[in-house]
């Protein structure tokens, strides 16, 4: 029943037209996730994957207490806190020095009429204050920069904000780029994290799109760290698709919609994951 | 530069829980450099030794085989709030380090 409802707000939105809200879109996820899962408690989709076995949640609870990428982390402290030739740093250009703040990203930025992500804010920082800007997919320097920075805000609720006509249409940029069949296997995003969340793929378990964004980067075997560009990057070349730029407009559009279905669930970054 | 390694005890009783992550490639020896083809040298800590209050506890002698950034998790019996716990390593290339914690 909820598959079919999902499915026809996909088809509308196909369409290009806008006949449902994101916080529909988002009610129509929940909804037929629920109905699916229903043991599962909303809280416990931040764990993905995790959620579908008590076994790997207890080995990811084991090595979260005392991760070994805790080295990158500091790495990226260091550099979140350097000082830049005029004195400021990437710290002082977010509120409260970056605590609680990464949740409220992306955000559409009338201004640029663009979306900007967490990620983009960075780069802004460096760029209003003469440094040199990082590649979206630079381990070395967004990636570990980050892997600090979004720690900041362990615990703060998604509040993705779409508001107006303008950031509407970024939304249903996304969102359709979602619901796309594209590629050599003619797979959508949705096609395996919609319709087949909880399956089995090539050995591992689908997670389902919410709570999908509300936890990274992410260290795969514990030392390879992936931002979640790269992620999207890997699922499109996995799809024998053509990957989009990591920090591109296309992937951003595609986090403003996919990080709206998380609004409500807790953050949190640095994660283990296999 | 970034600590060397880092250590957590916790004490349950008289039981001292440690968990030590250490920073280190521990590389093999049979790995090479994806871009000039040179084999990446032999680097690995060769030996961990663990004391509490001074006294020698946990005297290890590793190989290559144990993988990058090795993780350790030992209990002492006898332990009481206050002690020190050290631990320390060597590696092949003569590189040392050393971290200690108060129990509480």
């Amino acid at each position: 029943m909820n598959a079919v409802l999902v499915a026809g707000l996909a088809l509308t939105g196909a369409a290009g037209q806008s006949f449902a809200s994101p916080e529909q879109d988002r009610a129509a996820f929940v909804a037929l996730y629920r109905e699916k899962f229903p043991a599962v408690p909303l809280e416990n989709y931040v764990n993905g994957a995790l959620m579908f076995s008590r076994d790997a949640q207890a080995q990811f609870d084991s090595i979260m207490e005392f991760p070994p990428f805790l080295g990158d982390i500091d790495r990226g402290k260091t550099l979140w806190e350097r000082r830049f030739r005029n004195g400021k740093s990437l710290a002082g250009c977010f509120s409260n020095g970056g605590r609680s703040v990464a949740g409220n990203y992306p955000y559409y930025d009338s201004g640029g009429d663009e979306v900007v992500t967490f990620e983009m804010q960075i780069n802004r920082c460096l760029r209003d204050n003469g440094e040199a800007q990082f590649k979206y997919d630079d381990k070395a320097t967004m990636g570990i920069v980050t892997a600090y920075a979004r720690t900041l805000s362990d615990g703060m609720r998604v509040d993705v904000r779409v508001e107006g006509a303008a950031a509407l249409a970024k939304y249903e940029q996304g969102r359709k780029l979602y619901f796309a069949r594209i590629g050599q296997y003619d797979f959508a995003c949705a096609s395996c994290h919609m319709d087949n969340a909880g399956k089995i793929l090539r050995t591992e378990i689908l997670s389902p799109a919410v709570g999908q964004t509300t936890h990274w980067p992410v260290f795969r075997g514990g030392d390879n760290l992936n931002t979640l560009h790269m992620r999207y990057r890997r699922c499109l070349e996995q799809m024998r698709a053509s990957a989009f730029p990591a920090g591109g407009e296309e992937l951003n559009n595609l986090e403003y919609f996919h990080s709206y279905l998380s609004n409500g669930l807790p953050m949190r970054a640095s994660i283990y994951r296999k | 530069m970034a600590d060397p390694m880092k250590i957590r005890a916790q004490l349950q009783g008289d039981i001292a829980d440690i968990k030590v992550l250490m920073f280190h490639p521990m590389e093999t020896g049979l790995r090479k450099d994806p871009v000039t083809g040179d084999v990446i040298a032999l680097h690995f800590i060769q030996r961990v030794v663990a004391a509490h209050n001074g006294r020698t506890m946990l005297d290890a002698q590793w190989s290559q085989a144990v993988s990058k950034n090795p993780f350790v998790n030992f209990r002492i019996r006898g332990a009481k709030p206050g002690d020190k716990v050290t631990v320390s390593w060597e590696d092949n290339m003569g590189e040392k380090a050393s971290i200690e914690t108060t129990l509480n």
